[in-house]
């Protein structure tokens, strides 16, 4: 028996590509093929295009045009922004030493433990609380005279918790320091405006608002010198070598100027269903337990952990019922490890294997949060007798 | 409930192998609701040349193989951590039995409790009306309702003996798609399904191990399992010394360096003084044992003795004998023949013809004290 209804709650790993979006980008693919390098008509006509998208997000963004650069996605702004100023920093004399916190997305943690392992650079990972909150005082006392970046990301990816980014760049700022913040989960939600941010650098990828995969960008603040982590032709001004993607940039551009005209109708859409979900989740499900903050979080975003449970089995059962979601630790192999996010919020391994993440989007309805409710409730209750009878 | 195939759910256990993938395939056709489940069972880890680790069981390589099989045949597929449990049953039974001096069937316990009990408990828990594996064995009803194992159709492949141990609750919800036809068959089957069909060993070695090497595993994991002692002669005296009880086997003649007139074989061990037992050829073999934990896979226990073929190990011929339920739940069984390696950890399977009656596990001679006194069969009526 097939499932009574498909629910799709995890937009935060990925959202469906607009129709508009869509549309913008068909005459990309075979009609203005150039490449946006070339001086020849074919060419200038990609050109035009990828100006154009650039101008729109940087309207939205609230910056200059020539301060984005586009990229392949999220994972590569983040390695761009490490990178790109942890190298030429070091390289000019100012400094190695990197600051972050234990709550980042892998596309900033990861090159940051490269960095220090085999690089030569230091790292200092601030504390969280609880609720992944990351305390500016904090910051303000990790800061030294040699540090070259700090990365805090904005929105968190597994909790929700929204970083108090403008305090955070004040402190940077403060002691001369450059501030990047991952951006990803936040962007269609939350302000991008980098001047309201305080930000120096910050990442962006498409898929996360109803744009194509395989495309984002980095903001780089004006007179920040970055080395390019991919090396090789001079485009994005020699930050980023590669041809442009001129079709998911359009796609890109089209969407974040969508997501932000519709803004206010969309969060108050999602914060209505996530809502509806937390007090649905924590009133019907036992020993279930919120994470991230209750007030600082996403709109879109819901996430507990479910004590006893194991969430890949949990992520099987709610597939089974048509209901997709992530389990944070996210794995396919069979081998779940624990979550270090929420290992650094002071859960324990045990806890940290029944996390559950439920994120809501723009066709998200009230049947559909009712659905998955009572899909969880259930699946936990079988999930929670079948553990009873090997916990012997 | 309804006889139409179109409401029942089929969990199949996948490997990326050719006989689950078939299975499923055949499941499907027939119109169930299939869904395909792997197993990631703990196992020793191996490094590669590219510094990562992999399960010799289990590998990265098979769980894609078996997801994109599962893709192809268009039902759900996941993958179930089960090292925690495998671990707990059956790794650390098997090191128990080596402590023990007992010879261990892994894969009888690893049906016993997690492919029928573990894994069937999560299939019934996604409301699954039958766990599917891909085993060569087939089951049947009796006119009265009570559920059959027997043999697969092609002997050579027959899987019967370490499936003995499901019970009738099990049988009722277990199907075994691929037990009526023999293995060349399955393979055109796979074909005719587009499923790729690439040989891959079936190995007789422990899916656990890294390497195969199961007495490297036990100095690893149960060192004291390989104490060196004495090898006595039944009347005590002593003839030389032993690497480890767990070394040898029942029967085995060479590698025992021992001094004697005549060649000496192993008849058993004693793991309270931690000697070897040898002796010369005729005091080799038995024509009898008793096993504990049975199962009577066929329903209840027989009345009474009854006349039976027993294999005491999975590719033992069958061997006719007389077998003796005992009041305490164990079995006795006399063999017509003197057999000579009854192995005590070994499962003893039951079988009238192709038909599996139940199964217990081999006990220690020394244990049931044969040499001293009777024992204690229950008087057949």
């Amino acid at each position: 028996m097939p499932p009574r209804r498909t629910v799709y709650l995890d937009h935060s790993a990925s959202t469906p590509c607009d129709p508009r979006v869509v549309e913008a980008m068909m005459p990309y693919f075979s009609e203005i093929y150039g490449n946006s390098s070339s001086s020849h008509s074919f060419g200038r006509k990609a050109e035009i295009a990828i100006d154009d998208a650039r101008e729109t997000i940087a309207r939205i963004l609230n910056c200059k045009p020539n301060e984005v650069i586009f990229t392949s996605g999220g994972s590569e702004s983040d390695n761009l922004a490490v990178r790109g100023v942890g190298w030429l920093g070091r390289a000019q004399g100012k400094g190695a030493h990197l600051i972050t916190t234990p709550v980042e997305h892998s596309a900033v943690s990861a090159p940051i433990k490269q960095m220090t392992g085999i690089q030569g650079f230091k790292s200092t990972v601030l504390p969280v609380s609880s609720e992944a909150w990351v305390d500016p005082q904090n910051l303000a006392a990790a800061l030294r005279d040699d540090t070259a970046l700090v990365s805090v990301i904005y929105a968190n990816n597994e909790v929700g918790t929204i970083a108090p980014i403008p305090e955070l760049a004040e402190q940077a700022h403060a002691r001369g320091t450059l501030f990047h913040t991952d951006a990803v989960q936040a962007a269609g939600q939350l302000t991008l405006d980098v001047e309201a941010l305080g930000v120096d650098m910050m990442s962006l990828s498409a898929h996360k608002f109803y744009g194509p995969k395989g495309v984002g960008a980095l903001y780089v603040r004006e007179g920040i010198d970055i080395l390019a982590a991919q090396a090789g032709g001079s485009h994005e001004r020699g930050r980023r070598a590669g041809t442009h993607n001129t079709t998911f940039i359009v796609g890109m551009a089209k969407a974040l100027e969508i997501a932000y005209a519709e803004r206010e109708t969309r969060v108050a859409h999602y914060t209505a269903m996530r809502d509806m979900l937390i007090d649905g989740i924590l009133s019907r499900v036992p020993d279930a337990m919120l994470t991230g903050h209750r007030e600082h979080r996403l709109p879109s975003h819901a996430s507990f952990i479910i004590s006893g449970v194991d969430s890949s089995k949990l992520m099987m059962h709610l597939d089974m019922r048509g209901v997709a979601a992530s389990g944070g630790s996210a794995c396919k192999t069979g081998n779940p490890e624990p979550s270090g996010v929420l290992l650094a919020m002071g859960f324990s391994p045990e806890d940290a294997l029944g996390s559950l993440r439920l994120t809501v989007g723009l066709h998200t309805t009230q049947e559909d949060i009712d659905y998955a409710v009572t899909a969880v409730q259930e699946s936990v209750e079988k999930l929670r007798t079948l553990a009873k009878m090997f916990s012997a | 409930m309804s006889n139409t195939n179109h409401t029942k759910r089929v969990v199949v256990a996948m490997s990326g192998g050719v006989d689950s993938s078939v299975s499923a395939a055949l499941l499907v056709e027939q119109g169930y609701e299939v869904i395909g489940m792997m197993m990631k069972l703990w196992a020793e880890e191996t490094v590669d040349s590219s510094c990562n680790t992999h399960n010799r069981c289990c590998t990265p390589e098979q769980l894609d193989d078996a997801r994109r099989i599962a893709d192809k045949l268009g039902i759900p597929f996941y993958v179930l951590d089960t090292k925690d449990v495998f671990r707990a049953y059956i790794v650390e039974y098997f090191l128990d039995m080596h402590r023990k001096a007992l010879t261990p069937n892994p894969c009888i316990e690893c049906n016993r409790h997690i492919r029928f009990t573990w894994l069937y408990e999560n299939a019934r828990a996604i409301d699954a009306d039958y766990l599917a594996t891909g085993h060569y064995a087939r089951i049947t009803q009796d006119p009265d309702g009570t559920y059959q194992l027997r043999k697969g159709l092609n002997e050579a492949k027959d899987q019967s003996y370490v499936l003995s141990v499901l019970t009738q609750e099990h049988l009722a919800h277990t199907m075994f798609p691929i037990g009526n036809y023999p293995k060349p068959q399955v393979r055109e089957i796979a074909a005719r399904f587009g499923l790729p069909t690439a040989s891959k060993a079936d190995s007789q070695d422990l899916c656990f191990l890294g390497d195969g090497d199961y007495r490297r595993f036990l100095r690893e994991y149960a060192p004291e399992a390989l104490t060196p002692g004495a090898i006595v002669l039944q009347d005590g005296t002593q003839v030389g010394e032993h690497t480890g009880l767990a070394n040898y086997t029942m029967g085995q003649r060479k590698g025992l360096n021992v001094y004697g007139s005549t060649p000496l074989f192993v008849l058993d061990s004693d793991p309270t003084r931690n000697v070897l037992i040898v002796g010369p050829r005729e005091q080799l073999g038995s024509d009898d044992l008793t096993a504990h934990r049975v199962t009577w896979t066929g329903g209840s226990a027989p009345d009474g003795a009854i006349r039976a073929h027993v294999k005491i190990r999975y590719k033992a011929t069958p061997s006719a004998a007389t077998v003796t339920p005992l009041e305490d739940g164990r079995v006795h069984i006399r063999f017509d023949a003197p057999l000579r390696d009854i192995t005590p950890g070994q499962g003893a399977v039951i079988y009238d013809g192709d038909r599996v009656m139940g199964v217990g596990i081999i006990e220690r001679e020394l244990a049931r004290g044969k040499q001293s006194s009777g024992l204690g069969i229950a008087s057949p009526a």
